[in-house]
C-alpha cells in the first residue's frame, strides 16, 4: 500500500468533490439545460413579451405598465424566476435521489465528507446552473434591448442572489421529506406556482387585492423583480426598500442553508 | 385437473378478437389508480383543480385589468378572462393527460415495476394502455367539471354551448395521453424524458391561450395551427363564447387521429417492450 | 399416471447476436418440483419468462397446459403464480391491497377475493401488516407476501425466480417451510436459483444450465451420484502455494480440483485422504471433509464455481 495511515488526511473543504460529483451528474443533462437555458428565455419574451404586450399596448399604449414597453417590464422578473426555477431544480431531485431514491448521500457520508460538505456541494451545484442559466437569459434579453440602461448588468447579480436565497430554503425543506408525492404537489403547486404567478411578475404586485399581495412580499421572486427593475430601467423604489429587498433574500439565504447543513448531518446518522 | 376461476375467466376470450393482446379488463387497472389516489391526501387532490383557476386569476384579472377588452375574432368584443378561460381548459385537460401519461407511466415502468408485475397476470399490455388513460380521462373529466364549475359564475362562459366543453376536454385528454404513453414508452431516460417538458412549452405557450394568433405575422399563424393544442382551443373557445359551425369538426378529427396512432402505438411498443 | 404440464423442444431465445437459451429440450411433469440451476447468465429466468408467456422465443416449441405462450399468453398466465426475481409489489398500496388488486388483475370477482385475503396474509405470516404500506416492511416479508400474491388466483404452477436471493438465513428457512406446504397441495412448482442447499432442499428433479444450455438433468441425489464422490476433502495451503501442492495428492484420490483459494478432493473415504496428506508431510492450514453436494456436481460439469 503506498499511502501510509499518517498521509491520510481528510480533505478540508469537502463540498468541493462533491460538488464535482454534481457536475458530473449534471453533465448527463447537458443538453437539456442548455435547451432550457435557451429556449426558455426566448419562448417566454415572444409569447408572452411580445404577444400579450400587443394586447397591452393596444389597450392602454406601449408604455402603459411602469412607463416602459411590455417586455421591459417583465424582463427582470423571468430573468429571477428562471434564476429561481434552475436553482430548485438541482437541489430538490439530487437531495431526493440522495436520501431516498439512490441513496447516494448515504455513501457519500461514508468517506470523510460531512452532512454539511455534502449539503454544501449539492448547493454550490444547483449556483452553478443557476449561473449558467441567468447568463444565457441575461445575453438574451440583451439582444431584446430589454437591458438597455447602463446598470442593467446588476439585474444578473440579483437573479442569482433571489436563485441562492431560494435554492437554500428548498435544500432545507427537501431534506426533511420522506413522502416526495406531498412534496412535489406542495411545492409545484401551493409554492412555485403561485410565487411564479403573484409576484408582480406580469403586473404591478399592488394591482392585487391586498391579500393575494401577501404572496408577493415572502417571495423572493418579487423582491428580486422589485430591485431588478431599478436596476434595468430605474423603477421607482425607496433605499429603506432596498434594503429590506436585500436583508429578506439574505435572511432565507443564511437560515435556509443553516437548516439543511443541520439536517443533512442529523438524517445521515439517524 | 380442477379448473381454477381466474383460468374460467380466461377462458371466456378464448377466439375473441386481439385475445393476445386484450383480456377485457381495462377496469382493474383502472381500479388499481383509483386505490391508490383514494389513499393519496385531500392535498393533492384538490391541486389538480388549483393550476387553471391560478392563471385565470393571474392572467385573467391581473394581466387583463391592462388589456381590457378583445376581440375573440367573431366581432363582438369579451372580457379578457372569458378570453382565456376555455384556454386554461384546454390547457389543464393538456397537461394533466400528459403528466398522468408521461412520467407516471416513465416511472411506472421503469421504476417501480408496476406493469412488469400486471403483465405477469392474465391481463394483456392494452389492458394496461387502455387502463391507464381511462384513469388519466376520468381525473380529466372531474377536474375539467370543477374548472367549469368554478368559472361559469363569473359569468366567463356566456353560451349553454359551453357544457360541451367537459366533453371536449376529455376528448382532447384521450388524444394527449395516448399520444404521451407511445412517446414515453419510446423514451429509455430521464434526459429523453427532459425533452418531453421542453417541447411542451412552445406548445403551451403559443397555442393561442393567452392572446388570438393575430398578433403573430403569418407564418408564425400557420406553424402554430399545426399544434395540438391550438386546436383543443380552437373547439373550446368556439364552445363558451356559442360561435359554433360545421368547421369545428376540424378540431374534433384531428383529436381522433391523434387517438388512434397514439393507441396503436402504445399498445405495439408495450408488447415488444414486455414480451421481450 | 403423469401428465406433462410443461414441454419444451429446442427452445432457443437470442438477443441480437447473444444466445441466452441454446436449444434445449425438457418437460415437467404434474405437481412435481422442478428446478433450474446455473449461476447469472445461465438462460435460466428467460426459459421461465417463455414459459410464463412474458417473452417470445427465438425458435423451438414450448407447450404450456397444451397452449402455446405466444399465442394464448393472457389464458396461460391465468394458471400461473409468478414470483419475480426482483420484488414488484404496489408501493402505493398496503399489503392486503396489493392482494386484492392481484386479484382484480385475473378478473376474480371482489368478494372472491375478499374471503381468500385472510388465508393469504396468515399463509404469508404477514396479519399484523394488512394495513401497513409494503414500502415498510422488510426484504423477507415483501418476498413472502409476493409468493402470497401469486396464489391469489389459485395457480396450477408457481414460478419463482431466486425466491431467496438476498434473504438472511431465518427469512429463507421460513420462506422453504411455506413453499414446502404448497408442494404438500399439489401445485407444480418451477425454481430457479443458484444455491445448492435450496436446490436440495426444494426441488425433485433439477436441470443444471449454464450458458444457455442443459449441462445436466436428475434428482439431486441422482446427480451427486453420477457427477461426484460420496465425499469431498477442502484443505488450504493459502492462496500462493495451493496451486504447487496439487500435483502431490492428485493420486490420493479420484478427481481433484484446485480452486483460487482451495483445494477439493473427491474421495468416497475423505478422512483417510487427509490421513495420507498428512502422514507425507504436508500440513495444510485449514481442511474439511464434508459429503458431496451440488455445487461439486456443478463444478464437475462446468469447470466453475457456482457463485463467483
Amino acid at each position: 500500500m503506498s499511502v501510509t495511515r499518517s498521509e491520510r488526511k481528510v480533505p478540508k473543504f469537502g463540498a468541493r468533490y462533491i460538488l464535482e460529483a454534481r457536475i458530473r451528474g449534471m453533465m448527463k443533462f447537458f443538453w437539456v439545460i442548455v435547451a432550457v437555458a435557451i429556449l426558455n428565455p426566448l419562448l417566454y419574451l415572444i409569447s408572452i413579451g411580445l404577444g400579450v404586450g400587443t394586447l397591452i399596448s393596444n389597450n392602454i399604449g406601449p408604455q402603459g405598465i411602469d412607463g416602459v414597453s411590455y417586455l421591459t417590464f417583465i424582463a427582470p422578473a423571468l430573468l429571477a424566476s428562471s434564476a429561481i426555477q434552475g436553482a430548485m431544480d438541482e437541489v430538490v431531485f439530487p437531495t431526493m435521489d440522495g436520501f431516498k431514491w439512490g441513496k447516494v448521500f448515504f455513501g457519500m457520508n461514508s468517506t470523510p465528507q460531512t452532512g454539511a460538505d455534502i449539503a454544501g456541494g449539492v448547493f454550490l451545484g444547483a449556483m452553478v446552473r443557476t449561473v449558467l442559466s441567468v447568463g444565457v437569459y441575461s445575453v438574451i434579453l440583451y439582444l431584446f434591448g430589454a437591458m438597455d440602461s447602463p446598470h442593467s448588468y446588476l439585474a444578473v447579480p440579483i437573479a442569482i442572489f433571489a436563485g441562492a436565497s431560494f435554492g437554500a430554503v428548498m435544500l432545507a425543506f427537501a431534506s426533511y421529506v420522506h413522502n416526495e408525492d406531498m412534496f412535489f404537489t406542495i411545492v409545484g403547486r401551493f409554492i412555485v406556482g403561485p410565487m411564479f404567478l403573484f409576484s408582480g411578475t406580469f403586473y404591478p404586485l399592488d394591482t392585487l387585492p391586498i391579500a393575494l399581495q401577501f404572496f408577493g412580499w415572502i417571495s423572493p421572486l418579487w423582491h428580486a423583480t422589485e430591485l431588478g427593475r431599478y436596476a434595468t430601467y430605474g423603477h421607482s423604489i425607496s433605499g429603506a426598500m432596498i434594503g429590506v429587498h436585500i436583508l429578506f433574500m439574505a435572511v432565507m439565504l443564511v437560515v435556509g442553508l443553516k437548516i439543511a447543513f443541520r439536517q443533512f448531518q442529523k438524517r445521515l446518522t439517524k | 385437473m380442477k379448473t381454477s376461476r381466474a383460468v374460467a375467466i380466461a377462458e371466456r376470450r378464448v377466439g375473441q378478437p386481439g385475445e393476445r393482446y386484450y383480456a377485457g379488463r381495462a377496469r382493474a387497472v383502472m381500479e388499481r389508480s383509483f386505490i391508490a389516489f383514494r389513499s393519496s391526501t385531500w392535498l393533492i387532490i384538490l391541486s389538480g383543480f388549483l393550476e387553471p383557476v391560478m392563471y385565470l386569476f393571474s392572467f385573467g384579472y391581473g394581466v387583463g385589468k391592462f388589456i381590457g377588452d378583445i376581440d375573440p375574432g367573431t366581432g363582438t368584443m369579451i372580457s379578457y378572462a372569458a378570453f382565456i378561460a376555455p384556454g386554461l381548459l384546454a390547457t389543464s385537460a393538456m397537461n394533466g393527460a400528459i403528466y398522468d401519461s408521461t412520467w407516471n407511466v416513465f416511472f411506472k415502468m421503469n421504476e417501480s415495476r408496476l406493469y412488469h408485475g400486471m403483465l405477469a397476470t392474465s391481463l394483456g399490455p392494452m389492458d394496461v394502455a387502455l387502463g391507464e388513460i381511462g384513469w388519466a380521462l376520468l381525473r380529466g373529466f372531474i377536474y375539467a367539471t370543477g374548472f367549469t364549475i368554478v368559472v361559469a359564475p363569473l359569468g366567463l362562459i356566456p353560451s349553454w354551448w359551453g357544457v360541451l366543453a367537459i366533453p371536449s376536454a376529455v376528448l382532447i385528454a384521450f388524444g394527449f395521453a395516448s399520444l404521451g404513453m407511445a412517446v414515453t414508452s419510446y423514451f429509455k431516460s430521464y434526459q429523453q424524458m427532459g425533452f418531453i417538458n421542453i417541447a411542451l412549452l412552445p406548445i403551451f405557450l403559443f397555442s393561442g391561450s393567452f392572446y388570438p394568433l393575430t398578433v403573430f405575422p403569418g407564418w408564425m399563424q400557420g406553424v402554430i395551427k399545426v399544434f395540438p393544442l391550438w386546436h383543443a382551443i380552437e373547439l373550446i373557445r368556439g364552445l363558451t363564447l356559442g360561435v359554433v359551425n360545421a368547421g369545428m369538426l376540424t378540431h374534433v378529427a384531428y383529436f381522433l387521429v391523434m387517438i388512434i396512432c397514439g393507441l396503436f402505438f402504445t399498445t405495439r411498443r408495450l408488447n415488444a417492450l414486455f414480451m421481450r | 399416471m403423469s401428465e406433462n404440464l410443461i414441454e419444451v423442444r429446442g427452445l432457443t431465445k437470442k438477443y441480437g447476436d447473444f444466445v441466452a437459451v441454446n436449444g434445449i429440450d425438457f418437460h415437467v411433469q404434474k405437481s412435481e418440483s422442478f428446478g433450474f440451476l446455473g449461476p447469472n447468465g445461465a438462460g435460466k429466468s428467460t426459459t421461465m419468462r417463455i414459459i410464463a408467456a412474458t417473452s417470445q422465443r427465438t425458435s423451438g416449441e414450448v407447450s404450456v397446459l397444451g397452449k402455446d405462450p405466444e399465442i394464448q399468453g393472457p389464458q396461460i398466465r391465468a394458471h400461473l403464480g409468478v414470483v419475480p426475481q426482483q420484488d414488484n409489489l404496489d408501493a402505493q398500496l398496503t399489503v392486503s391491497e396489493n392482494l386484492y388488486i392481484y386479484g382484480r388483475y385475473f378478473g376474480l370477482p371482489s368478494k372472491f377475493i375478499k374471503s381468500k385475503i385472510n388465508d393469504l396474509l396468515e399463509f404469508a405470516q404477514l396479519e399484523e401488516k394488512r394495513d401497513v404500506k409494503v414500502e415498510a416492511l422488510s426484504g423477507g416479508m415483501k418476498r413472502r407476501l409476493t409468493i402470497a400474491r401469486s396464489l391469489v388466483s389459485e395457480p396450477d404452477i408457481l414460478i419463482l425466480d431466486e425466491p431467496t436471493t438476498g434473504l438472511d438465513p431465518q427469512a429463507r428457512h421460513i420462506l422453504w417451510d411455506r413453499l414446502f406446504r404448497l408442494k404438500e397441495d399439489g401445485i407444480t412448482l418451477l425454481i430457479t436459483t443458484h444455491y445448492m442447499d435450496e436446490a436440495e432442499q426444494l426441488c425433485d428433479r433439477l436441470m443444471v444450465m449454464d450458458k444457455g444450455s442443459i449441462m445436466a438433468e436428475g434428482s439431486p441425489a441422482a446427480l451427486i451420484k453420477k457427477y461426484s464422490t460420496k465425499e469431498v476433502l477442502e484443505v488450504r495451503f493459502g492462496s500462493d502455494r495451493n496451486a504447487e501442492m496439487a500435483p502431490a495428492m492428485q493420486q490420493l484420490c479420484e478427481r481433484i480440483e484446485v480452486l483460487p483459494d482451495r483445494i477439493l478432493l473427491y474421495s468416497d473415504d475423505a478422512e483417510a485422504v487427509l490421513e495420507s496428506i498428512v502422514a507425507g508431510g504436508n500440513h495444510p492450514n485449514t481442511s474439511l471433509v464434508r459429503r458431496s453436494s451440488l455445487e461439486d456436481v456443478f463444478l464437475r460439469l462446468t469447470g466453475r464455481s457456482l457463485i463467483e
